[in-house]
């Protein structure tokens, strides 16, 4: 029981990165993810990594993006109008495949809106933020806990597919302290990006038979490369041919679509033999489970569909949905963002409609039941 | 058992950590407990707040909307955030506040926490660790020992002896009443 102990999300959040192996921190502290910067600020020195407090928020990713290039991992997190001005950098860490976490403590917009109050309206942003087409992956934990363990997976899947990959947690959650028990060295399995060994013939951006991304050498350690927010051959210099922009665009995009089983994760309650089921994630899917629990006890067919992976969405999962239940309603703090995404995945099969708001006010469970009965009248 | 907290004063008086320690005590006795508080100017001077739940289930809802449990030690915070108790509620005032209306419980109990603070203790500063003392006596979700357990965990050992003291007054304040 002893190491059961009392820890603030935003804390779980830099033991995770700490525990994935983050030796490098970079950033521009905002309400409401001050914390990671602070603790990470703290922890950092103690374990031989390096924290930089930047001029901004861009430069702030931008430091991540060199550190992660030169071998280490590297965390950036921020909230609000910082995760606007990270969205370049975001697709220039997509474009060159340079693993690195973004952390997205959401609060509301736009502009510097309520920057302590509560939020998820940055689902599309993080989605298609930075311009041009990229994937990206992006992950929501609903408690304390799943903070810790959904960035030790952030890094994971960052240095497994070479990509900046997205933790979008919100206020509620950051702010909160819960119970957590940690994992212990050794519990979690932690990726390392495949490096080039010495003495091979190395291109850049090739990938080795069997292998899903290109061998990434730290800069500096003997490996000469280019590295470029251009279209680039295999050797990393810039091309202008539509026809490697074109096969450089379906790797990017096949690296992460061509996994999605590995990436996406979800939960399911009481969906078996549900009528209605509501699609949510985050701190949204505690009002939600609150309102199921209730409801079933009276008797009503409703169950919880909660996204744990946001981005890739997990289309499959969510088509099977739609065969199974009558109704989907898409529960956010925000006036409809994931509901799009449901909506464009279900294609009319079902109706699909939203409950949620613009304003700090978190959904409560008496709302979410008012809807299921409404409709399951 | 589901029991709702709210911690309420004035920036400055520890009632972020009257609460910290309150859910650390949940968390040592295996509880599952959600703290968390008002963030915002109101945090540095003004009305100050501090939400826990403690559990024997999982806290779904993770938001404090109809405390069993209100607590002010300001008159401030006692008008800013003492409204919508239900009728089952304990409400707990300092001896120096007006009590507000439509306060929604009958169940108030009033000590002079802040007084005893600065006369007995010789530290305003302790009016938070004498609060939980008097929520230790009110209540029988923590023995005395529990709750002593978890302050101590929390403050510097210089000044336990002090702490020990602000608790054990706060109890007294209660069962002097009794």
């Amino acid at each position: 029981m002893s190491n059961r102990i009392l820890m603030q999300g935003n804390r779980a959040c830099v033991e995770g990165a700490l525990y994935a192996g983050m030796r490098f921190y970079s950033g521009y502290p905002i309400t409401p993810s001050t914390e990671i910067a602070e603790i990470s600020a703290q922890r950092l020195p103690l374990l031989g990594g390096r924290f930089i407090q930047m001029e901004d928020e861009i430069s702030g990713i931008a430091a991540a993006i060199g550190a992660s290039v030169a071998g280490v991992k590297s965390m950036t997190a921020t909230s609000g109008p910082g995760f606007s001005l990270k969205q370049e950098n975001i697709g220039y860490a997509a474009m060159t495949e340079v693993p690195l976490v973004i952390v997205n403590v959401m609060r509301v917009g736009p502009s510097t809106g309520l920057p302590t109050a509560s939020s998820q309206a940055d689902i599309m942003q993080a989605r298609y933020g930075s311009h041009g087409d990229y994937p990206i992956i992006a992950l929501s934990p609903n408690s304390v806990r799943e903070t810790f363990f959904l960035t030790v997976r952030a890094f994971n899947l960052a240095e497994k597919y070479r990509t900046p990959v997205i933790l979008l947690t919100d206020e509620t959650i950051g702010h909160s302290r819960e119970a957590i028990v940690l994992a212990k060295p050794g519990e979690i399995e932690i990726y390392d990006r495949i490096q080039p060994a010495y003495g091979e013939e190395y291109v850049p951006y090739r990938i080795e038979p069997g292998e899903i991304v290109p061998r990434m050498p730290a800069y500096g350690r003997g490996f000469r490369y280019n590295m470029s927010g251009l279209f680039h051959s295999e050797t990393g210099f810039p091309s202008n041919s539509a026809a490697n922009a074109q096969e450089s665009s379906d790797r990017l995009f096949s690296k992460i679509y061509d996994h999605v089983e590995d990436i996406v994760t979800y939960e399911e309650y009481e969906l078996e033999d549900a009528d209605l089921a509501f699609v949510t994630f985050g701190s949204t899917s505690r009002s939600v489970m609150a309102a199921i629990k209730k409801l079933r006890k009276e008797g009503y067919k409703v169950g919880m569909f909660r996204a744990v992976t946001i981005w890739p969405s997990p289309v499959k999962q969510i088509k099977a949905l739609a065969d199974r239940v009558k109704h989907i309603v898409v529960a956010e703090m925000n006036r409809g963002q994931y509901v799009c995404e449901i909506e464009r995945i279900v294609q009319g099969k079902v109706p699909v409609s939203h409950l949620g708001r613009g304003n700090s006010a978190i959904l409560l469970p008496e709302e979410v039941s008012e809807r299921a009965k409404e409709i399951l009248k | 058992m589901y029991k709702e907290f709210r911690l309420s004063g004035s920036g400055g008086q520890g009632v972020i950590l009257m609460g910290i320690i309150l859910a650390e005590a949940g968390v040592a006795k295996g509880l599952e407990v959600l703290q968390s508080q008002s963030y915002g100017p109101e945090a540095r001077g003004g009305a100050s707040k501090c939400d826990v739940i403690l559990s024997e289930e999982t806290i779904d809802f993770p938001v404090v909307r109809e405390p069993d449990f209100f607590i002010s030690i300001t008159q401030d915070s006692a008008d800013k955030h003492g409204h919508g108790l239900k009728e089952s509620s304990v409400a707990i005032f300092d001896s120096g506040i007006d009590i507000p209306d439509h306060l929604g419980t009958k169940n108030i109990f009033v000590y002079p926490i802040i007084e005893t603070a600065r006369t007995k203790l010789g530290k305003p500063i302790t009016a938070n660790i004498i609060t939980l003392g008097v929520i230790s006596a009110l209540t029988d979700i923590f023995s005395q020992e529990e709750l002593l357990k978890a302050i101590l965990s929390r403050v510097p050992k210089e000044s336990e002896g002090l702490n020990k003291r602000a608790f054990h007054e706060g109890i007294k304040l209660v069962n002097r009443d009794a």
